[in-house]
């Protein structure tokens, strides 16, 4: 380490310029003072001075025992602290939370702080849109409180309205597009070299949750090389699942009750597999043989994978050929073919079928990239936010697709509510509208006598919270003015309602008086109290 | 899985919310704890934060700041519950 930089590296650590010249000129580097003892210092400097740089050097937990890579410990440890358990020792980097949210700019910093001096909040977008409008005016801070003041004003009355019924205005704006989808599906479906679920009976899919979609497809991305065709063709070869039966035809000896395989060359090498590798992946079944073989009238010697029945029983020897007919020679599971497109710059491979969680582990797979559409594989390996992410994308380009413009927030809220429980929901009987709290909701939905009859048999109760209950009853629904209530509260001065002498009682005029019926009449003037004025016309 | 699953573009960050801090974002946001939207102890994102921050027990909870094109950056929680 040069001198210079030593000299900054201490003074970084709150040294004086002094200390830290005399030491780096005395020939010291950071790793060597962290690692050095008082007295040695002190020949240079104060031994009490000495004390305390050591003290700076050595704020990290390696105060006790001197470590000699001050700057690599100090992370690390960091990392590792919660996790000292001895199981949890890998040699591999300590695992950090890395963040993903880009920090503020000077001007959103800026604003930030105007924003909490002046007590009010604004989304980070809104914030970022401003600092580009302002930057390079020169706003004094009463100026730009002001600016903030009327944005923040602006950007409230811009909110949505509390009991706005977010949930139906969303269902109608997915709803009203969904319903022209059904009939362009049939004109779009399938895509050039791979057929892709599109449309309406993929929309569905996505809001039900299904395990496994229609037609599950990764996407991957190599860490580098992805410009290099070879190499990803290799790669592609590679996590292609093939089985026996896609690189050798097999026969069924019965005679000497036994399977043949016979591999093609051609197909073994456009598949990537070598003898070797075969021989060693089929060593529990069969081995190769030098083997005579029937080719129309000619007799031919051939190399073969030979598998014994061992019993002489036909239902054997027939499962055994479905064995070896779907034997795993290579390749990832789930994975049947893979292919590569040009996707800018580099290439990248597309894979039908799918398998998240072994592709990742693969080396070479920039794993931070790559994904799949199967939200339930998502859910399952990267966890409930990647889930809901992915619901929220695969439906928006889904919508995109069929030239659909669905605002994104709505696609957000139906995510929100299949990912709010923990796991993913599916939105109908089963999910979201199953498992309502309201019985009358529930009824109303699907299946109504089964909901009744539970609900009667374990006594549920209904506290007509929702819109579907009220609706039932009759009440206004809990939405919009009729999710308020108007409570009076007399001011504190006033005497207590009991103490209020009663008002007498003031005769109510009617005011539209119904023209007397000849029958009703004599009823009407038998009533005794408020004899009601007829006006005769 | 030997891979960081915290590092995929799809995940975004989660961190744990101090205990002393739970109540105050409760308080912002005028909810109880029960309230705010789950995630399963269970879920590789928690067993990631696990390896990280020590044992999570249930009932604590997780800020997750998302990024997105509507807000710019937001910030979510969710609750940790068992299974």
């Amino acid at each position: 380490m040069a001198r210079a930089t030593t000299i900054q590296a201490l003074r970084n650590r709150g040294l004086s310029k002094k200390t830290a010249v005399i030491l780096a000129d005395a020939g010291f580097t950071l790793e060597k003072l962290a690692a050095s003892k008082v007295d040695r210092l002190a020949k240079f400097i104060p031994k009490k001075e000495a004390e305390k740089v050591l003290k700076k050097l050595g704020a990290a937990p390696a105060e006790a025992k001197p470590a000699p890579k001050k700057e690599k410990a100090k992370p690390a440890a960091k990392g590792r602290r919660p996790a000292s358990k001895a199981a949890e020792a890998e040699p591999e980097a300590p695992l950090t939370i890395p963040t993903k949210a880009p920090p503020l700019t000077g001007g959103e910093q800026e604003i930030m702080d105007g924003l909490k001096e002046i007590g009010r909040w604004l989304p980070r977008y809104v914030v970022g849109e401003l600092a580009k409008k302002i930057h390079g005016l020169k706003l004094s801070k009463k100026r730009l409180h002001e600016v903030l003041t009327k944005i923040g004003e602006k950007f409230d009355l811009h909110a949505i309205d509390a009991n706005e019924s977010a949930g139906i205005v969303s269902a109608q704006s997915i709803g009203e597009p969904g319903t022209q989808m059904t009939m362009r599906t049939f004109h779009y479906a399938g895509v050039a070299e791979m057929n892709v679920t599109l449309g309406l009976p993929r929309l569905i899919e996505i809001v039900d949750a299904r395990r496994v979609p229609s037609t599950p497809i990764m996407e991957l991305y190599v860490k580098s090389g992805h410009s290099d065709l070879e190499k990803m063709r290799k790669i592609a070869t590679e996590i292609e699942m093939t089985s026996l039966e896609d690189i050798a035809s097999i026969e069924t000896d019965l005679v000497n009750m036994r399977v043949l395989a016979y591999p093609d060359d051609h197909r073994m090498r456009s598949r990537g597999v070598t003898w070797p590798e075969l021989e060693e992946k089929m060593k529990k079944y069969g081995e190769v043989q030098e083997v005579k073989r029937q080719v129309g009238n000619v007799e031919k010697r051939a190399r073969a994978l030979v598998v014994e029945a061992g019993e002489p029983s036909f239902k054997k020897l027939q499962r055994l050929v479905e064995q070896v007919r779907t034997m795993k020679i290579k390749g990832i599971d789930g994975i049947s073919r893979a292919i590569i497109k040009k996707r800018g710059e580099g290439y990248v491979i597309y894979t039908e079928g799918s398998n998240l969680s072994k592709i990742l582990e693969l080396p070479y797979v920039d794993a931070s990239r790559t994904s799949t559409n199967s939200i339930q594989e998502i859910y399952e390996v990267l966890g409930i936010e990647a889930a809901r992410n992915a619901i929220v994308n695969e439906a928006y380009n889904t919508l995109q697709e069929q030239g659909l413009t669905v605002d994104i927030r709505h696609i957000m809220l139906v995510s929100d509510m299949m990912t709010n429980d923990g796991d993913v929901k599916a939105i109908g009987r089963h999910g979201i509208s199953g498992r309502k709290s309201s019985v009358l909701a529930r009824a109303a939905f699907e299946i109504t006598a089964h909901h009744l009859l539970r609900a009667a048999i374990t006594g549920e109760v209904d506290y007509l919270d929702g819109v579907a209950e009220n609706v039932i009853v009759g009440q206004p629904v809990t939405l919009g003015t009729g999710a308020v209530n108007l409570i009076y509260q007399p001011p504190a001065g006033l005497p207590k309602p009991s103490a209020v002498p009663k008002p007498k009682p003031v005769p109510v005029p009617v005011p539209a008086p119904t023209p007397p019926l000849p029958a009703a009449a004599p009823a009407e003037a038998a009533e005794p109290e408020e004899p009601i004025e007829e006006v005769a016309p | 899985m030997r891979f960081n699953v915290l590092e995929h573009q799809l995940v975004p960050e989660h961190r744990l919310v101090a205990e002393e801090d739970a109540d105050r974002v409760l308080k912002a946001l005028k909810i109880t704890r029960d309230q705010l939207p789950k995630i399963r102890k269970s879920d590789p994102v928690i067993q990631v934060l696990e390896k990280i921050e020590g044992p999570i027990e249930e009932g604590r909870i997780i800020r997750v700041t998302r990024v997105s094109g509507t807000a710019g950056v937001s910030e979510a929680y969710r609750l940790v519950i068992g299974r």
